[in-house]
């Protein structure tokens, strides 16, 4: 377990952006503090609404108040998509893009962040995962005898992320604004080594996709928080329910997820034995492999 | 109509559920956002509970707070068999009120571990979970004799009891806050025990039993 806490010194992890809190949970003027890559960070709003980040210092514990304008030794920070994101690197001058967000008929929110025992690549790779559905969601994202993932396209797009598409799924509660079930077809991307995505009909509006995502903070290798992002077509339910909703189906992958042994991801082609519904991981573990990702990972032996 | 105030991953508010499940008995459940809301310290729910914890069930308009009185509410007013709350016995009676008490504990340990490494609640978590391994262990030990006695409850009478219900959320979504029962077999048998209770149903982190072996 030391090992899995000790501070990450995999540079591409460093100078990636990570999420560590909504931002519509953070007090102004107080300090809060959390842990990202084994090592501690602490944040708050400055006058302007403003994020402000840096490595804990002792001396500010988390609730005391704080003049941000006196935090001089300052990590780069950024708010997108409902979240505050920090790096102990030199991360890219933007984060991806998730061109739903800026529509204005959108309901978009952090939905809930969840602490899970396990590391960010698992929770991304079982976000991708369809066979599930029917076991461990059953009733609401699959149902037996409803079991079969059809064949599905995955590719690397030109921006270096990862597209499944193509994914169809009986289901019988798609959403919350679902009244019946109904073949729902998925779009998955990861944009990001710790973010998966996925798009599916709305069902008020079936040409048009709700998003879902969940954007990763490693604590450590082996311990996450996975915070819930939603980018909804519903104008019925209120941000509550549907904030519900989604803790309802994570907290149904919780325990699938937290018994995935080992925790980090194996990376090597054969270290897991993968099925034909398999084939968005077996790309995942692919780009991992390829960006020279190791925290996280049990990386492919040279 | 009765009403449950409510929250889906709330180990305590399962209790309700499970029980209001299991006596096939129509609820309607008010959500009230624990988590990130803590609707549950709201000024409105405040009024509803000054101690700003749920569950609340609100039977027609009489108002019971608390998971282990509820149990205790439902089980005298909707169960005529009387055994899920043996009151006519007074050994039984005792042992059932032990076991509730038992899960007190639980509660702020078990429990306590899980909405740590869940929900970011500030506890020690090295002591909450020596808390939970140190109660599991007791209640490891007690459904051990049990089974050899002959029984398959927490009480020792041929019929579950309210506290079978009350103890059984905070032991299965225990390795949640990192509390494994891989050395509590006779408790683990005991949680499939339950899981084949008539009108059983799950919740967020908990599964329907495998089917029975032929």
């Amino acid at each position: 377990m030391a090992i899995a806490a000790s501070p990450c010194t995999d540079p591409v992890v460093l100078n990636m952006w990570h999420p560590i809190s909504a931002a519509a949970e953070i007090k102004p003027g107080r300090v809060h503090t959390t842990r990202l890559l084994g090592d501690s960070v602490s944040y708050t709003l400055d006058g302007d609404g403003q994020p402000v980040a840096w490595r804990t210092d002792p001396a500010l514990r988390p609730g005391m108040p704080v003049d941000a304008a006196r935090i001089t030794e300052r990590l780069p920070v950024i708010d997108r998509f409902c979240f505050v994101w920090t790096s102990y690197g030199d991360p890219p001058d933007r984060l991806f893009s998730i061109p739903e967000f800026d529509e204005s008929d959108r309901r978009t929110f952090a939905a809930a962040s969840i602490g899970v025992h396990t590391s960010a690549p698992r929770a991304v790779e079982n976000f991708l995962d369809m066979g599930h559905f029917p076991y461990v969601h059953t009733g609401i994202l699959g149902v037996e005898p409803h079991t079969e993932v059809v064949e599905y396209d995955v590719d690397i797009t030109e921006d270096n992320e990862v597209l499944a598409t193509r994914c169809l799924f009986y289901q019988p509660l798609a959403a919350l604004a679902a009244t019946k079930g109904q073949m729902t077809e998925y779009t998955y991307r990861v944009p990001h080594p710790y973010v998966a995505m996925l798009y599916k009909t709305a069902p008020p509006d079936p040409s048009r996709l709700d998003a879902i995502a969940i954007f990763v903070q490693a604590v450590t290798e082996e311990q996450i928080v996975a915070h819930n992002f939603l980018c909804m077509v519903d104008h019925t339910n209120t941000d509550s329910e549907l904030k519900i909703f989604q803790q309802k189906i994570f907290g149904q992958d919780k325990p699938i997820i937290e018994n995935q042994m080992p925790r980090r991801l194996p990376l090597a082609p054969r270290a897991e034995t993968p099925i034909r519904a398999d084939k968005s991981s077996i790309t995942y573990r692919r780009w991992l492999s390829d960006l020279g990702i190791t925290y996280g990972v049990i990386p492919e032996a040279a | 109509m009765i009403k449950l105030y409510n929250y889906e991953l709330s180990a305590n508010c399962y209790k309700q559920r499970l029980f209001l499940s299991i006596l096939g008995l129509d609820y309607e459940a008010i959500t009230i956002e624990f988590f990130p809301g803590m609707e549950h310290k709201s000024e409105a729910f405040l009024e509803i509970n000054p101690l700003g914890h749920i569950p609340v069930l609100d039977d027609d308009g009489f108002m019971v707070r608390d998971a282990h009185a509820i149990l205790i509410y439902l089980a005298a007013r909707y169960d005529p068999s009387g055994r899920w709350y043996p009151t006519s016995d007074p050994e039984l009676l005792a042992k059932t009120a032990q076991w509730l008490l038992f899960c007190e504990g639980t509660t702020s340990t078990a429990s306590a571990a899980r909405l740590h490494d869940s929900l970011h609640y500030d506890f020690d978590i090295d002591a909450v979970r020596a808390g939970a391994h140190r109660l599991f262990r007791v209640a490891d030990e007690h459904l051990w004799f049990a089974e050899q006695e002959g029984y398959d409850w927490l009480v020792p009478t041929d019929h579950p009891t309210i506290a079978d219900l009350a103890l059984f959320p905070d032991v299965i979504l225990s390795e949640e806050g990192g509390v494994s029962r891989q050395d509590y077999p006779a408790l683990h048998r005991w949680t499939d025990r339950v899981k084949r209770i008539d009108g059983f149903t799950p919740m967020p982190g908990v599964f329907f039993a495998a089917p029975a072996q032929a």
